[in-house]
Formats: C-alpha cells, structure tokens, sequence
C-alpha cells in the first residue's frame, strides 16, 4: 500500500499535473478570497468564501483523481497491481490518500497563509475559521472518493474527469435546488444528497460530528464501490 | 508445483477455458502453444490472480489461489502480454516500486543490481522506460517479474513484436531463468517452445489437445513423412516417375524455376524412406538432385495438424448432435 502511495506521490510531481493543480487552486482561491473577504472589509465574512472553494473543487479535483485508475487500466499496468500480493482495497486507499495529501496540503497551506492577514487587520474568529477548514477538507474527501471512483470506471483520463464533474454537481446543487421544490419526498432525497447544506453548521463554529460521520461514510461508500468495480473487471 | 483442476473460464456463453487439467513440476519449463485467442492468455491471468476462474481449481505450491490470493501471488513472478510499464520511471525506480509492492525481504541494492545484471539492462537503468526500445521495454517487465525471485515465473508471449536479435537474447534469459525456478510461457511461436521448454503443452479452442515432452512431440505427433527435393529435369515426367515409387502418397510440384529445375513436394508413409529408391530412379534418369529438405520435420506442422485435428473433431460432434 505504502508503495502505491509513493509511486502516485511521485508521479504527481514528475508529470505537470501536481504542480497544475497546487498553481490553479492558488490563484484562484487566492482571487475568490480577496474578492469575497479581504474586499468585504470584514474579517468574518469568510464563510461564504468557503462555500465559493467547494464549488471550485468540481473543477479541480477531477485534475487530480482522472488518471489514477484509468491510467492503470489503459497502460495494463493494473495487472501488474493486480498479480502483486496487496488487495484491492489497499491499493485504492492508497490512490485515495495520495489524492487527498495533495489536495489536503494545497489546501492547508492557503488556509494558513489566508489567516495571516485575517488576524493582522481584523479579528477572525479562530474556531469558526478552522472549523470551517475542517470541514472544506471532509467535503475534499468526499469529491476525491468520487473522483477515484469515476476513474475506475472508465480508461479515459477526460471521460473521468468529466464524469466526476457530472456526479459532483448534484452533491454541491441539490440544496440551492431545495428551495425550489415543495414536495417534501424529493427535498428528503435532496438533503441526504447535500454536501454543502450540512457545511453550515461548521460555518457557525460547531463541530457538527453527524455531518463528520457523513462525509466520511460517503467517502468510504464511493471508494469500496471502486473496488467492486475493480473486482469486477476481474469476475467478467 | 502447479496443479489446474477442470479449470473454466467463461465469458458470457463462450468458453474462454474449457475443462483444463495439468500439473508443473518444480523446476520444469513449461511451453503453452495454440493459436491466436486459444485461452493461453485467460489460463495464465487465472494463475496469476489477475482473472478469476468460472469454476475449477488452480494451485501454486499445495495453495488454492482464491483462497489464498496473498500467498500464492508472492511465489508468482508475471511477465503479462503487454508488459505493465509505468513510463514515466526509470528502469530503476520501477523496479524498485515492485521491490516495495511485493514486499521484498532481500536486500535492495544487491538484488535490484543482480537483476539489472542478469536481465542485461546495464547502461538503461536510470533511463526512463518511455525512451526505451522496445527490446528494453520487454526486458524492464522481464526484469520486474523477477523481482523477489519468485519460485514461478509465467511469461506470457516474451518475444512478442521482437527482431530477431533480441528474441533469441531472451529465450536464453529464459533458459537460464528456467535453471532455478519454475518457468511457464505461452506463445504462438512454436520454434520457441521448442528450444527453451522442457514440455510442450497445445492449447486449442480452451482446450488441451497434447501435453508431450518436447523431444517426443515430432515423433509421436507427425503423421506422414515429408519432403521437398529440388531436381534438374523435364518436371512433368520427373513427377510421374516420383509418383510411381513404392510407398509415395501424394507428389506435387512447388516451385519451378528459370534453370528448367522444379522443386517437388513429396509426402510418404511414416515407416518408410523413400529417398534411396528416389536416387536410384532419378540417378538412372540422370536427373540431378539439387536440394533436399524436411519441410515436414518442423513443429508447425505437428502444431497445425493437431489443431486441425481437434477442429474436425468438433465439427464432427456438432454434425451428431445436429442428427
């Protein structure tokens, strides 16, 4: 597993990729954050530039999760992973954990640099804030489980790519959507859906532990069904 | 060593594997032989854990190798058809990823330098296996197989797209390899399986049609007697002449050529020889003999006999089932 993890750590940043990913996620939330706090001139709006992140992420995070099982299906080199004695839960926690330390990391690091000039000019609320982190990179996890997912379905970085856009949409939509539906059935069905509408209790400084929970069991749900798309291929 | 039970493979109503059953040795070099899309493939990815099988059993060492998938694919070493390469390493980084994922306990250094050395890769190491020919290629996922010396190595189709040069350079890797470990290697190359395996076994349409000893298989398997004879004569009398020697079943003219000599196809009975009484009748006509030669002495031969032997039996079946 520890092998898997390294080659795709390595891999991330001997192709562009990584690199794309760290260059576009700065600039723009680097832009997204003065635009929606710095510009607002109150040092505790930033709730709303967290709810602006995780739209970006439908963007960015395919960039990271297209190629790590398609690649693998498209150059055969699944089979070297296959016929070598891991299981196929630990190599697709590997994958899911190289993903994240990259998108993680990203992440952290802007929000710290992000904080410095909050606390130089204003006067941020410190749990609210990292509460918010916190929750930002649970729903990260979340789209990066989508992502590995999407990626074992297809050998085809952009169809990938594409499709974790697609799947993501509804996740990040379906509460905006919420307010324009009466029956009650399909706001249900809507609401278990939402990432977002389950990030504002986190907005207001509680650690909301259902939604904790939630984001993690929804990321656990998305990578076993990539391994059961793998052990698939196998029983075909 | 290896044992397959009544192993099936199925995809859909097709039968990928049918019903195979064979065993290998410890220390054998096993051929598998048959035609394109016979099931070499699918018997070999069902070995290595990379397929699951329909029904059946395959057992590396005394294992069952769905039950213990761990175990069993440690003592596997896998070449697969299209060597899976990760391009954008070096040969070296490679095979240090498949020390790390097979979890080797040998000592590093020493035993990534000893392969690179034994595989002949010196000089490509630390080149990326993008810029690599494909020679190299095929050498790097030879290289990789053999990381952790497996006590079973399974290569499928080795020399596959190779010129010449590097195909027989492999098949002595091979041979070598085949010292001290257990090698099994598809091909539909059958020269190949012939210079490196010790047993030959045939496999057609997901089905074993032979399983012989390399140095029995012409033997036991060729039916008539060939040969092809350049001679310097009048082709149509020649012929006729040829035809009438005692034990010439079938005679024909191949190719004939500007000098006036024809090359003639003759195929006799297996028990007999019929090259003296040929000299005789052709020496009596002064009818040089310019070249001689066993066309039917060659494994491809037996390859296709067998095959096409197996095919007619199936077409035979069907036909009774019909009736």
């Amino acid at each position: 597993m520890t092998a898997v993890y390294k080659r795709e750590m390595r891999s991330y940043f001997t192709t562009p990729i990584g690199y794309i990913f760290i260059a576009l996620f700065m600039v723009v939330s680097a832009w997204f954050f003065m635009s929606y706090t710095l510009q607002q001139g109150e040092s505790s709006s930033f709730g709303s530039y967290f709810q602006m992140i995780i739209i970006i992420f439908i963007a960015i995070i395919p960039l990271l999760t297209m190629k790590l099982l398609s690649e693998e299906i498209k150059l055969k080199t699944e089979q070297l992973l296959l016929t070598a004695p891991v299981s196929l839960a630990g190599i697709v926690m590997a994958k899911y954990f190289a993903a994240f330390t990259v998108f993680g990391g990203s992440f952290l690091l802007s929000s710290f640099i992000y904080y410095i000039p909050l606390v130089l000019y204003g006067n941020p609320n410190a749990v609210i804030y990292f509460c918010c982190v916190f929750a930002v990179l649970l729903v990260g996890g979340v789209f990066i489980a989508v992502g590995v997912f999407a990626s074992a379905l297809t050998e085809n970085q952009f169809i990938a790519a594409f499709s974790t856009m697609a799947m993501l949409v509804p996740f990040v939509f379906a509460s905006y959507l919420n307010s324009y539906i009466n029956n009650e059935f399909v706001r249900n069905i809507l609401s278990a859906l939402s990432v977002t509408s389950r990030y504002v209790s986190f907005a207001s400084g509680v650690l909301d532990w259902p939604a904790v929970i939630y984001y993690i069991s929804l990321s656990g749900i998305f990578l076993f069904l990539t391994v059961r798309v793998l052990e698939k291929r196998r029983w075909a | 060593m290896i044992k397959v039970e009544h192993l099936v493979k199925k995809y859909g109503d097709r039968y990928a594997v049918n019903d195979i059953s064979f065993e290998v040795r410890k220390g054998e070099i096993v051929g598998f032989l048959g035609p394109n899309g016979a099931g070499k493939s699918t018997t070999l990815n069902i070995l290595t854990g990379y397929l699951s099988s329909t029904s059946g059993k395959a057992m590396v060492d005394g294992l069952d190798i769905l039950e213990y998938p761990m175990e069993v694919k440690k003592k596997i070493g896998f070449l697969p058809e299209q060597p899976p390469l990760y391009l954008d390493m070096t040969v070296r980084e490679y095979l240090n990823f498949i020390y790390d994922l097979r979890k080797c306990t040998l000592n590093r250094r020493e035993h990534i330098n000893e392969i690179i050395r034994v595989v002949k890769l010196d000089g490509t190491e630390n080149r990326m296996i993008k810029n690599l020919s494909k020679g190299y290629r095929q050498r790097a996922g030879i290289a990789g197989a053999i990381v952790g010396n497996p006590e079973v190595i399974i290569f499928d189709e080795p020399t596959n797209g190779l010129d010449p040069r590097q195909i027989i350079d492999i098949r002595n890797l091979i041979k070598e390899l085949g010292k001290d470990h257990t090698v099994i290697l598809s091909t539909h190359i059958l020269s190949e399986v012939k210079t490196i395996c010790d047993r030959i076994l045939i496999i057609s349409e997901g089905k074993i049609v032979a399983d012989q000893l390399t140095g029995n298989i012409d033997s036991e398997l060729r039916g008539n007697r060939r040969i092809s004879v350049r001679i310097d004569g009048p082709s149509d009398k020649v012929l006729a002449e040829l035809k009438k020697l005692h034990g010439v079943l079938y005679a024909n003219i191949g190719a004939q050529y500007t000098d006036g000599s024809a090359t003639f196809l003759i195929e006799s009975k297996n028990d007999m020889d019929i090259r003296k009484p040929m000299f005789h009748m052709l020496a009596k006509n002064s009818w040089p003999i310019l070249l001689l030669e066993f066309p039917g002495a060659n494994i491809e031969d037996v390859f296709i006999s067998v095959v096409d032997e197996t095919e007619h039996e199936h077409e035979q079946k069907g036909g009774n089932k019909k009736q």
